[in-house]
Order: C-alpha cells, then structure tokens, then sequence
C-alpha cells in the first residue's frame, strides 16, 4: 500500500473511474464534486454504449476505443445496460452508398456489424419508416448515464476512496511550481478548508479549462453543447442510427418508456450558461421521425442541453464542434514547468474506464509507483452500494 | 421567446445553521424547468445553493423536491406552467436533511436493496417482433427512478420511521411478478408484517405523485393479494 495522497477534481464518469483505478493499484484517493456525483456532463449524456460504429469511417482511433471499452464494460458492469443492440437505417440512396465504407470501416475496427434487409430491419424494429432502404446491426447498447458511473464510485469507496460531493475546488495550492493540494468549501457547511496532495488530477469535463485557469496552465479544451429530447413511447428497443455521416438528431435510444433523440453540436464559453435553443428542439423531432415516424406526435417529457469536453483550440473561432477527435487525452503540466498536476478530458462515457486507465499509468509513472491497471477484470459493486 | 419574471422562494439550510427561506428573483422563458431555474440560482445568485441533479429527462430520479407543496421532479416541471408569481421550492420529506434541497438517499436505498432488485425487466413493447440473433428477449430499465417521491407524500413514512415504503414495497412487487433470478418468496416475506404492505393505509397518494407510472398503491395490494393466496393454500395444504 502506497501512502501517496490524490485529490480528483471532478465527479463526473472519468473522475469516478479514475478513483477506482487509482485505489486498485494502492493510492489515498479523495475525490471532490461542486454538486452531486454525474451532475456535470454525465448524468446528462445520451445513455448510448457506442459500439464505435458512428466512427468507423473518420475516427477510427475512438471507434476501437469504443469497441474494446464496450466489450469491457458489459462484462465488469453486468445488469446496467439495455443490451438489445443497434441499428443503422438507410432512407435515402445516399445513405446506402455510404453502407459500403461503413460496413469496411467497422470491419477495420473490430466491430461486429451485419447487413440486413429493409424486410429484416422492420421485423425487428416495425416501427422504422417506410422509407427504409436497409439497414446494419452493430452492438450499440443503452446505458443508464449515472448509475453505470456509479458502480464505479461505489467500488473505489468501498476500498477506501474518500468520495466528497457539495465540496467545490475554489483554489489550487502550490508552493513555487509544484501543486501541492486544494482549498475547498463545502457547500452542505459553507465551510472551506485545505486538502493536501501529492498530486491533482483535473478531471472536471468541459470545466477542465476552469481549473486550469487556476494555475495558471492551458488545456486545449472546447465546451460543446448538444440538445437532447426524451419523449413519450418506447419506439424501439434496439438503438437506432441513421446510417450516414454524423449530423443533427441522427440517433435515437430507447430508454425504460422513452425514446431519447440527440444531438445537435455548438461551442460555447462557459459550460453553465448552455441555454436550449428552441429550434434546436424542433431538429430532433424533425430528424429522428425521419428513422422513426412515430416520433413526430410523440409528447414530449423532457429537453435539455449538456456539453462535451472536446479537445482543440480553446479560443480558436471554428463554429461547430464536429470536426474535433472524440477521442480522449491526459496532460501532464510539467510540459509547462508545472508539477503535481494532470489533466485527463476529452472521450466519451463510453470510454471511461480507458480514460482513467491512461490517466492513473502517468499518475503512478510520476510518482514512481509500479502497480498494473487492474480495472479490466474487477466486476464493480452495484450501483445501490453507492448509497450504502 | 417570452420571458418573464418569477420569484423562487427557496429552502435552505447549512449544517450546524438554522433552516430558513431565501427569495430570488429569477428570469425564465417557457421552455425553463424549476431545475433550470435554480441552476441559473446558483451560477448568478448565490453559489452557496446545492440540490441533487442528474439527468435532466426524468430517468436518474436525484432531483426531487416538493414544488408548492407538491412532491415532483425538478427537470420536468417548466416555472411558468406552475402559474404562480412565486415558486416555494422545498426538500422532500421523510429522508434524512442534509443541506439546502439535498436529502440523504441512504434510508431509501437500505429498504429498496433487500428484496434484490433486478434493474433490468424485460421490454413489454412491440412484443411480436423477431429478435436479433443471439439476443433472447429485448430488455429495459425498470420504471421506478428511485426519487423518494412517493415517500415523501406517503402520510405512514411520516409517522412510522420503520415503514418500508411505497418504492420498496413496488420493487418487491415486481419481484413477485418477474422474480428473474431474485426469491419472490424472500420479498413476500419481507413485507409480511406491521410495518410493511398491511401499514398503508390505501390512499394512494403515491401513485399520485410517481413520475414513471410504478403506481406503488396498487402494487402495495398486489403484494396484499399474493399473500393471503399463500396463506390460503398453506392452510388448506395446497402446497406452497
Ligand atoms: C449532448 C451529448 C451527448 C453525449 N452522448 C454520449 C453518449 O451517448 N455516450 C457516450 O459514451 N458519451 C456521450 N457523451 C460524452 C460524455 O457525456 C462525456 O464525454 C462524459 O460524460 C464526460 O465525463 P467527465 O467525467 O469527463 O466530465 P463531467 O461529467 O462533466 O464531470 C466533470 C465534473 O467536474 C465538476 N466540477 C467542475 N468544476 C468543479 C470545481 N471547481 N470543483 C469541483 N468539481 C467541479 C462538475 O460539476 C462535473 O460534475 C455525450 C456528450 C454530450 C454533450
Ligand atoms: S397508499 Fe400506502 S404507501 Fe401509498 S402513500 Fe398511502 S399509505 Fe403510503
Ligand atoms: S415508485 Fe415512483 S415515486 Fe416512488 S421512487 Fe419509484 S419512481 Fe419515484
Ligand atoms: S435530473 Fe434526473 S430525474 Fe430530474
């Protein structure tokens, strides 16, 4: 057992992987959240296990990533999916052209992925459109967006990680360059005090940039929101997609006795001031009926925006989120005369558990402890330990 | 955009600090949920302010809190469809307090665990469909979210602190009616007694306020129904 000491600034999904990862290999691990655990970008994110599918043509890095974090998660993480699958439906004749490099790109990726027929597709899902060409089975899945996380905070709790919700960083700690702890107030007390660290890790999402801005280093980070709408009805049990390149409301996941259309793609400055752009609303209504016709008298029971931590220029002018990798990186700030601190940001929900793995191998490697990343086998408590 | 002014008048209470109401003044348009408008709270007013959130679409169950009086779920109530000019906004009841909106879910979770609650039933929707090779039957989350929203309204949770309460006696309820691979004989024992399903008192005021169509109250009579038929064939050696 190492005595090293980590804060983890953030309890999002990464944060809270990372804290299982870091109390595997031996670490003190307190992790501290503004508010209550996944009410950053997590809780709020569209509830889709990517099979890596959607990024099987232009970003095969994430869709390998997503594959092998898929497969893992289904089997340290038993009984918190909806694992009926997905599909990616053709209804124009441009979307079946783009079959063909589809179905070649989720071969070169290592995802499962099998042509059907229109008459095929619609016995499995008989509410796809009429218009229905033909369409792919790919291992997508549904996810419950804050209790599959939450399997990971109750393990790491409950091997000694102090997990600190209602607790805000407001201050990072340093003597000369080497972070040293933070200074935090607990909000069920109003009370601020100081944590002591042998090392920082960022992990605060689309706020990564916040904190940094804290010591004073740069995260190449970019809050871009999307909007999401749940509606009444079931529609469909496996997860459709439209099988084209990635744009608005092209993907609809079913959810208990929702349906779940997302998403639509900006950039922002500031992750709490995302507003919910109306006609936005109205573009997933638009564009999911166009898979599912059903959904466009469907009642509406909820819609909201939340954001991702994608990585590019933080001040750069581009309008649209769409182009930057979705795939994940760690910084160590030593880079920039620095020490004591990381940031890990970037990914997907799907991908939290790699996102950690990669965070907590610089973390031991800066503090010379050797220990291997065990979270690929440990089957993780039940999300109900949380509360125990 | 219509935007319009509301106050929101807000519970609060800092541990160790004595419980009082906070008022502010808030700008909403139609599309504002109460939990929208005490984010904004919190960014522009009054950082100090802590409520549970999660999801945003009714699913993860955190943001409960009684809203006028009535226990509801924060993201999907719109301020301007309450009608009121001010907004009393209030912890749930029957949980431990712990700051603000916040109450502590750990009581809820100690009942809703013993019967060993399967979360994932199988879909009853489009049942006469073909299914993809390799999976043996289309499967969905539960209904209940788990926001305590029932237990807050229920009048017997009020008096009897070792009541087990409208979500966990559904949840046991379920697992008599789908047991998968939990012991529906377990749950019928459990709530075989003075303080489980022959407690309640049958107004249904949970049902009433569940989010998610659980209508605990009737499940509650359900469990009611499964045991005296149990009883009966113990008594007249009917086997089990
Ligand atoms: C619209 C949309 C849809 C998405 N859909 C999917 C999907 O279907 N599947 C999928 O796999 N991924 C999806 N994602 C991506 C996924 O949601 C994110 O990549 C992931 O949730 C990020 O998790 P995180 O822990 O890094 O960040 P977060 O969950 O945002 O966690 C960061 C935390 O830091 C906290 N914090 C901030 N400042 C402070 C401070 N000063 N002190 C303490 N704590 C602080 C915040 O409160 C927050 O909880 C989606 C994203 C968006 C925007
Ligand atoms: S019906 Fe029973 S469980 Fe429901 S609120 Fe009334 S007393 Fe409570
Ligand atoms: S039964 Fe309904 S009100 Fe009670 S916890 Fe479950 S969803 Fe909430
Ligand atoms: S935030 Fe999840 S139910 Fe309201």
């Amino acid at each position: 057992m190492s005595h090293f000491h980590v804060v983890i600034i953030g309890g999002g999904g990464t944060g809270g992987a990372l804290a299982h990862d870091l109390t595997l290999r031996g670490l003190k691990v307190t992790l501290v959240e503004r508010g209550e655990v996944t009410s950053g970008t997590t809780g709020r994110h569209h509830g889709l296990l990517h099979s890596g599918a959607r990024y099987a043509v232009k970003d095969k890095e994430s869709a390998i990533e997503c594959i092998e974090e898929n497969t893992i998660l289904r089997r340290i993480a038993p009984g918190t999916f909806e694992e009926n699958d997905g599909l990616f439906v053709a209804v124009t004749d441009e979307d079946v052209a783009y079959s063909h490099s589809f179905i070649e790109g989720c071969g070169d990726c290592g995802i499962p992925a099998q042509r059907l027929t229109k008459e095929e597709a619609l016995r499995l899902e008989p509410n796809l459109s009429e218009k229905t060409i033909m369409a792919v089975r790919i291992p997508d899945a549904t996810m419950d967006a804050m209790r599959m996380p939450l399997r990971f905070f109750a393990t790491a709790k409950k091997n000694g990680a102090s997990v600190k919700p209602y607790t805000e960083v407001r201050e990072i700690l340093r003597q000369g360059n080497t972070v040293t702890g933070v200074k935090v107030v607990d909000h069920t007390s109003e009370k601020s005090y100081e944590i002591g660290a042998d090392l920082v890790v960022n992990a605060a999402g689309p706020w990564c940039g916040k904190i940094a801005d804290m010591v004073g280093v740069e995260v190449p980070i970019r809050p871009s929101p999307g909007v999401m709408v749940a509606v009444r009805g079931r529609w469909c049990n496996m997860v459709i997609n439209r099988l084209n390149t990635s744009s608005d409301g092209d993907i609809v996941v079913p959810q208990r006795g929702l349906s779940v259309i997302g998403t639509s793609s900006w950039v922002v400055d500031d992750p709490d001031k995302l507003g919910l752009p109306s006609d936005h609303i109205q573009a997933m209504y638009d564009h999911g009926a166009l898979m599912l016709p059903a959904i466009k008298d469907a009642p509406m029971r909820a819609a909201w925006s939340a954001a991702r931590p994608l990585i590019g220029p933080r001040k750069a002018d581009a309008d649209t989120g769409r182009e930057l990798s979705r795939t994940f990186k760690c910084f160590d700030h030593i880079d920039e005369g620095v020490e004591g601190f990381v940031t890990i940001t970037g990914g997907k929900a799907t991908t939290l558990r790699g996102m950690a793995e990669a965070a907590a191998n610089v973390v031991c490697q800066k503090l010379g402890v050797d220990e291997p990343c065990r979270t690929r086998d440990v089957v993780l408590l039940p999300y109900t330990a949380y509360y125990a | 955009m219509a935007e319009r002014k509301v106050e929101l008048k807000v519970f609060r209470y800092k541990q160790g600090q004595t419980p009082h109401y906070d008022t502010y003044n808030v700008t909403v348009d139609e599309n504002t949920t109460v939990l929208v408008a005490l984010q904004d709270v919190r960014r522009d007013q009054d950082t100090s302010l802590i409520l549970r959130h999660s999801c945003h679409h009714a699913s993860c169950g955190t943001c409960g809190m009684r809203i006028n009086g009535q226990e509801q779920l924060a993201c999907v109530v719109k301020v301007l469809e309450l009608g009121t000019p001010t907004v009393v906004v209030e912890p749930l009841q029957n949980a431990p307090l712990i700051s603000d909106l916040v109450v502590d879910m750990a009581p809820f979770y100690d009942r809703y665990n013993t019967p060993e609650m399967p979360y994932i039933r199988a879909s009853e929707f489009w049942p006469k469909t073909d299914l993809p090779d390799g999976i043996a039957q289309y499967t969905r989350y539960e209904n209940c979210l788990e926001c305590g929203l029932c237990v807050s309204a229920c009048p017997v949770a009020g008096t009897d602190s070792e009541y087990l309460g409208p979500a966990a006696m559904a949840a046991a309820a379920r697992v008599v009616a789908e047991p998968r691979d939990s012991d529906p004989e377990f749950a019928l024992n459990w709530v075989d007694n003075e303080h489980g399903c022959w407690r309640c008192h049958v107004a249904y005021e949970c049902t009433e306020v569940c989010p998610s169509d659980v209508n605990p109250g009737e499940a509650i009579m359900s469990l009611r129904g499964a045991l005296t038929r149990r009883k009966f064939r113990r008594v007249f050696g009917l086997g089990k």
